[in-house]
Order: structure tokens, then sequence, then C-alpha cells
């Protein structure tokens, strides 16, 4: 029958001529292929020593942010917990106190803010649902380590260093 | 036989064991360092620099791991195995004659353990006893893997010694000698072997191939089929010796091709540089043992470059192609031997 799409192709399996049947020909030139490897210089990324650029869209672990005073910009709104698709952010909020002006930027803030690193997705829903620019997945990778606990990272791991430190 | 000689050739034996052992030791670098350069590959680089105490770490993890002996397997049989496969690999290397001689005082040591009139017959006898070593093994573990893998072991080898044997008789035919160091000292200068026996050479390297069981004839061993074939059962150092005694083979049957068909430790122009004996001596040493790292080389670039051969494929070389060939090879000889020369 007459090929619609002319993409068919006729496999003929002849039987292998001299050369093809004494191998030797084909074993040289597998060979000549080979050592043109061994030449060629090799792209492996030596990992913990050198480190590959990440694209400027990469989203890694996330930070707390401060403002220009250094003071948190989170208010514990819980706009990111209620936008995580993986259910990965918790909070607990408080009330600032009177001397604390210079730690909180709003009256309230999260005294307790976790994000549990093996349900987040690294989507970045969370960045965009901020409405104080909080948060953003401007970090690295996320280490790896031994415990499923200590993949809950808490404030101590979040918040941005102080800026006069 | 003095006092003396006997201590020179302790000594020689000595080294040549130590030698032999750390050039083992150093093909399994070699051997994972060349596969990655040929697969666009790193390889090993943790150990040192450029991974290069990466045999000693493999070393002590091998000697670390827990030691299983089967519960069904013939005990003494297994253990006996590896012994024999490391033993047999490593005596092979007596009869192979390093380099000329030294002169030291007025004493000339020649640098080979012992020159027996029939060498290339012991280097035979002890490449069939290598095999021993794989069946014993694969059949003492009670594994129907190991078991087929010792076969496969056990009928390549009796069909690749035939081919060998016959290739060799060309070439000695034209040397007229066993002695391995007499057919080293007869290839002075550039007249190797190999330039007269050029098919003989071919079907002796097919052959060694097939005798060290190495890629493409690693049937015995052939994991996408027989798991891990005749070390199937085996854990622990007497895996490691039989992985060693791998090696080691190629290690002398490099050192015996280069002997046979390469000029052993003869290079081009050696007695008219005007160097002093010794000179010349221990520069044949180091021509030798660059000859012997290529081959081994070329052990693993082709290792690394040719799919494996299907059992029946393998017989059918053997049988059917090399050794009607390498008789072809020994009447071609004898025809040019009688008419031309």
């Amino acid at each position: 029958m007459e090929s619609l799409s002319n993409k068919r192709k006729v496999i003929e399996s002849k039987p292998l001529n001299f050369w093809e049947r004494i191998y030797l020909p084909a074993i040289v030139r597998g060979l000549s292929i080979t050592m043109k490897h061994f030449f060629r210089k090799d792209v492996t990324i030596r990992y913990p020593e050198q480190k590959r650029e990440f694209s400027e869209n990469f989203r890694g672990m996330h930070s707390l942010k401060r403002d220009e005073h250094g003071r948190e910009r989170c208010t514990a709104c819980g706009l990111c917990a209620l936008s995580c698709p993986a259910e990965a952010i918790t909070m607990i909020s408080a009330e600032r106190q009177p001397a604390e002006e210079n730690l909180y930027r709003e009256e309230k803030y999260a005294a307790v803010y976790e994000i549990n690193m093996l349900r987040c997705i690294f989507c970045g829903l969370c960045e965009e649902a901020c409405p104080k620019e909080a948060i953003y997945l401007d970090g690295d990778i996320v280490p790896p380590d031994y415990l499923r606990k200590d993949f809950i990272y808490g404030k101590d791991k979040l918040v941005e260093a102080p800026l006069n430190q | 036989m003095g006092t003396t000689e006997i201590i020179v050739k302790f000594i020689l034996i000595v080294v040549i064991f130590l030698v032999s052992l750390l050039i083992a030791m150093y093909s399994t670098y070699a051997e994972r360092k060349i596969a990655a350069f040929l697969q666009d590959r790193v390889g090993p680089n943790r150990a040192g620099p450029f991974g290069i105490l990466q045999p000693l770490a493999d070393g002590a993890k091998m000697f670390m791991k827990e030691e299983i002996i089967p519960a069904n397997s013939s005990k003494f049989l297994f253990i006996v195995g590896p012994s024999l496969a490391i033993m047999t690999a490593c005596i092979g290397s007596a009869v192979i004659p390093w380099g000329e001689t030294l002169v030291i005082g007025s004493s000339r040591i020649p640098l080979q353990v012992t020159d027996i009139n029939v060498g290339v017959l012991y280097i035979f006898g002890v490449v069939s006893l290598g095999v021993y070593g794989i069946m014993i093994g694969g059949w003492a573990s009670n594994n129907k893997y190991s078991l087929l893998g010792s076969i496969r072991a056990a009928s390549q080898n009796i069909s690749y010694e035939i081919a060998m044997g016959l290739s060799i008789i060309a070439l000695l035919m034209t040397t007229g000698t066993l002695s391995l160091k007499e057919i080293a000292a007869q290839q002075h200068g550039w007249h190797w072997n190999v330039v007269y026996q050029p098919l003989g050479f071919l079907i002796f390297i097919v052959c060694a191939f097939a005798e060290t069981n190495r890629a493409p004839f690693d049937l015995p061993e052939c994991e996408t089929e027989l798991v891990g074939g005749y070390h199937t059962e085996y854990s622990s150092m007497k895996l490691g010796f039989y992985l060693f005694a791998e090696y080691i083979n190629m290690f002398i049957s490099g050192a015996v091709m280069a002997t046979l068909y390469f000029g052993g430790y003869n290079f081009p122009f050696m007695h008219h540089l005007g160097l002093g004996e010794n000179w010349v001596t221990i520069l044949g040493v180091i021509a030798l043992f660059i000859k012997i790292f290529l081959f081994i080389f070329f052990f693993m670039w082709v290792r690394w470059t040719l799919p494996r051969f299907r059992y029946d494929q393998l017989m059918d070389l053997g049988w059917k192609t090399l050794i009607p060939l390498a008789i072809a090879n020994i009447v071609g000889t004898g025809l040019w031997m009688t008419f031309v020369k």
C-alpha cells in the first residue's frame, strides 16, 4: 500500500560483506570514535568545589526580608500560608510591644514562622501572595540533613541577617 | 647455585611480585579513569589528588567487607578458587625477561627469574591452569549463575587456547626456540616479530582477550545474563582476589605479547647510543614497561568500545575463524621459510 505520510522507510537487511564479516574495520572505527572522546574536554562540574551559576529566576531557599531600618517586614497575615499549595508554611502571630518598634515594622508580627522544606515545592506562590514584600525565594538550594525534623526551618534560619551586623 | 645468586633471585622475585601487585592495583584505577575519559566523564577524583589513592580505599573496603561463604557451598574449594586464580596469575611472570643484564661489581645479573628452555610452554601451562581457579570457584559456589559462568570460562579458555597455541607455532617456526630470553634477544633493535608475524599477532591478541576474560569476551562474568558470573557468591577479599587476578593476568599477557611480538626490552638504536651497559638495560626495562602499559591501555580501550559477544558468536569466532586462520598462518609461514628465506 502507498504510504500517506511519506515517512515509511524500507529497511533491507543484506548479508554482511567480507569487510563487515571480519569485524576489523568496524572495530578500528569504533576505537577511533572512543579515542576522540578520550581527548574531549569533559563537561562535568565538580560540584562541592565548583558550582554552576543559578539562572536569574531560580527559586531556592526562602528568606524573610527586613526593611531599610532593619525591621522585619512580615506582619503574619497568613496569605503565604494560604496560598501555599503544599501546606508547607505555618505561623503564630503576636502583637508588637511598645519597646519593639525597631524590631518589627507593623503592629503585628510573626512570633513563630516555620516552613517545612520537605513539603515545599518551590513554586513561589508565597512570594507572589505576600503584600509586604517580606518573603523571597532567593536563597541557595536547601542543604541536606539527616532528620525530618531538621527540615522544618524556623525564623532562626529564614530571617535575613540584621543590617548592622 | 651459590648463596649470592639465590639472594639475588629472591630479591628479583620479590620485586617482580610487588611490581605486578602494584600495577594490578593501579590498573583498577586506570580502568576507571580510562572508562571515564572515553565516556566524557571525570572518574574517581575524591581520594587524594586526581583520586590517586582510590585503589587503597578500594582495597581497604574489600578487606572490611563481610565475608560470606554460602551454606551449601563446598567450603574448601570455595576458598581454593580465588587462591588458585591469584597464584596462577602471579607465577606466569617467572620466565619473562624483564631486561638484559645488570653489571654490579664483577657479577652479571640477568633480569629474569629463570630462563627455562621451554618458556613459552610454561606460559601456556600457567595460562591454562588459570581457568581452574575460575572453574573451581564457580562450581563450589553451588549457584546456577556461578556454574554457568565457570562452564563458559572453561569452554572459552579451551577453545581459544588452541588458536593461541597455533598462532605461537608459526612464531616458533621463525624463532626456532621456546626460550623467551632468546626470543627477546633475537628481536634486537627493530627486528620485532610483529613485522614478520602480523596475522599471528592478531590471532594472539584476540585470544589473549579471551584468555584473560576481558571484554568483548567477558562472558564468564557477563553481568547482564549471569548476575556476576563465576564470582556471584563471592564477597570481601575473595572477590578482590578474583578481580585482582584478572588485572595481573592482563599485565602478564601484556608482558608476554610485548616479549613475543614487540621486541620485549629492545628498543631502536639501543646499542648505538653510546651508553653504558647498565643504562641500556635500565632503558630497556623502561621500554618494556611502556609497551606493557600500552597493551594494558589497549585492553581497556577495547573494553569500553566493543559490546560483548554472544556466546555462540564467541565459539564461532574461535573455532571457525581463528583456528583455520592460525593453521593457514602456519602453512604460509612454512612456505615463506622454505621458498623465500
